[in-house]
């Protein structure tokens, strides 16, 4: 029956169009902000330098801040529906800590020339480096999560045993940093989240990983269907959760290694941008999943260039636009809610 | 490739032997044994804590067990997922969730065992959707969003699901819940017309009064079958009302039997 099903459909390709239109109104924008302003792209032609600004800094940073987004909102969604919890963030599981942790033993191990010399993470071998430690620490700190709250079923110990773990890897990551102080300043810039390091190369490595990433939770979002009707039921229409779970944590943790590999802790688009599709498209996680990466790469995006633009020519970490953003958009979201809402 | 045998009346849909389940290191059942007749609808009553959701669980395959239990004369660990939920819907006791999908999409999750994976539904799939649909009377609210349905509008929403898989075996725990009357005489019409299609029905129910005209039933209490018989045998009332400490009456009216607290 087509007629019937297309005005959803319909909904969700519309959203999708738009968000896509708006990441390409937000990269042009990109390109335009930054500390030297307009005139590096009329310049850029004839300058060098501003080609450089334009083609080399502004575009694989706008570019990035789209796919970290992505990364970030995919990770969100996943996370909300594996564990049913409209609260569930990649920051709330222990993952970005965990991420953290690795990036920073990393760092601390095998990186010090590189961060010693200002260039953090700008060769090849060490963004590969960064990102699969990144992604070992986020699959560890979810995993120490879930066995902290002995599963996902009760919704309170899930989030709290998130915090306890994001506090004591943060810790442990605090220590790293002390006992490497070589490391103390890009692990700085680290804590509060920055798109700033983003060149081609950390460029190519978050879309390498976003468009498998998301390939694979979409080829799973039957799963994330089956869950929202409980385990019990989902089990019952034949599908085999252990396995599936297994994978869709491993896309969570990919995803968000990845992104705090390359930009540090970037708080709550994971969060929020699940939510706003959400309350936008009522869908299925086939489409909810593309719409939320979408959203997330504009969210961030958006946050990004306002970051660059709010106090140019200085420009704010945008870890802390989306920290107060997505802080007051949550604030925002519980009030809305009935009270015990948010914990089913 | 192992054939599923269509129910057979005379035989068992479901039967266990020996079975013993855990909840949480405690064990909720001790050593049932039961066949089901296939065709017929079942009612498993006892007292709150008697392990009937459990019972239904593991007769699902939803929980590991000791023993044997046998789907339609097949043991139930040499059947996969897949193949077990064609062959056998489960409804679950108040399952909350999915208030985000439509309830077209929650129905057509009861197609899923049928579906190719990320295939689109078929033809087929929209029509046994349709038929659930029209059966709990769900047609009307097909584009709403379930969270946005009241408690009965939910369950019979959950229950167009279960016979959307179009089942040979349907479980279903407590699917009366929430329902008004009108509907719960909906829900026995449906119940009825599975079985005259020679399909197996068991559901748990506090209902007594309705359990009661069931074909046959299951009483449990404290982990173990007291008795398991006709539901309108002597016996059966007799068994029944010991399990709740004779603190319940049945009496006749009509051809049916109504249950009273005494």
């Amino acid at each position: 029956m087509p007629a019937r099903e297309s005005p959803l459909k319909h909904r969700a390709l519309l959203w999708a169009v738009a968000l896509l239109l708006a990441a390409l109104a937000l990269l042009a924008l990109g390109l335009l902000v930054g500390s030297t302003g307009l005139e590096a792209v009329w310049q850029s032609r004839l300058d060098a330098a501003a080609w450089q600004i334009v083609w080399d800094i502004r575009l694989p940073r706008t570019l990035g801040a789209w796919a970290t987004g992505a990364l970030l909102g995919l990770a969100g969604a996943v996370a909300q529906g594996l564990f049913r919890n409209p609260l569930a963030d990649p920051f709330l599981l222990g993952s970005a800590s965990g991420a953290a942790l690795g990036v920073a033993l990393m760092l601390a191990l095998f990186g010090g020339a590189e961060v010693a010399s200002g260039a953090l993470s700008s060769t090849w071998p060490l963004q590969v480096g960064l990102t699969g430690a990144g992604f070992l620490g986020a699959v560890a700190g979810v995993l120490l999560t879930l066995l902290l709250a002995q599963g996902v079923q009760h919704t309170l110990r899930l989030l709290l045993a998130g915090v306890i773990v994001g506090v004591v890897l943060g810790a442990v990551k605090d220590l790293v940093a002390l006992a490497a102080p070589a490391i103390l300043q890009s692990m700085q810039a680290f804590a509060l989240g920055s798109t700033g390091f983003i060149g081609w190369s950390a460029c190519a490595v978050l879309l390498a990983v976003l468009f498998p990433c998301l390939a694979l939770a979409w080829a799973l979002s039957r799963v994330l269907d089956g869950l929202a009707l409980g385990e019990a039921t989902a089990q019952s229409l034949g599908l085999v959760l252990a396995p599936m779970r297994a994978a869709l944590v491993g896309v969570l943790a990919l995803a968000t290694g990845t992104a705090v590999a390359q930009t540090g802790l970037i708080a709550f688009v994971g969060l929020a941008a699940p939510h706003l599709v959400r309350a936008v498209v009522k869908s299925t996680h086939n489409h909810l999943l593309v719409l939320s990466a979408l959203m997330g790469g504009v969210l961030l995006m958006a946050a990004d260039i306002l970051a660059r633009w709010l106090i140019a020519p200085q420009e704010l970490p945008v870890g802390v636009m989306t920290a107060v953003l997505g802080g007051s958009y949550l604030l925002w979201l519980m009030h809305r809610r009935r009270p015990g809402a948010l914990m089913p | 490739m192992t054939v599923i045998a269509r129910s057979v009346p005379g035989l068992s849909a479901l039967s266990a032997r020996c079975v013993s389940a855990r909840l949480a290191s405690v064990e909720v059942l001790h050593g049932i044994d039961l066949a089901l007749p296939a065709g017929r609808w079942t009612s498993v009553v006892g007292p709150n804590g008697a392990g009937k959701s459990t019972l239904l669980k593991v007769l699902a395959g939803l929980l590991p067990f000791k023993g044997e239990v046998a789907l339609l004369g097949q043991p139930l660990s040499a059947l996969n997922a897949r193949r077990r939920a064609r062959v056998l819907s489960w409804l679950g006791q108040h399952e909350p969730g999915g208030d985000d999908l439509s309830v077209q999409d929650v129905v057509m999750l009861g197609r899923l065992p049928h579906q190719r994976w990320l295939a689109s539904p078929s033809a087929e799939d929209e029509a046994a959707c349709e038929r659930a649909l029209i059966a709990t009377q769900a047609l009307p609210w097909r584009a709403r969003a379930l969270g946005t349905l009241s408690g009965g509008e939910r369950q019979r929403v959950l229950l167009a699901r279960a016979l959307a898989t179009e089942a040979e075996v349907y479980l279903m725990d407590e699917p009366l819940a929430n329902l008004d009357a009108p509907h719960q005489a909906d829900w026995l019409a449906t119940v009825r017309q599975l079985t005259d299609a020679g399909k197996t029905v068991v559901s748990v129910l506090h209902e007594i009064s309705i359990a009661l005209q069931a074909d046959h039933m299951v009483v449990l209490k404290d982990g173990r079958v007291t008795h398991a018989g006709a539901a309108g045998d002597a016996a059966t009332h007799r068994a029944l009302t010991s399990v709740f400490d004779n603190r319940l009456a049945i009496h006749t009216v009509g051809k049916r039997f109504v249950t009273l607290p005494v």
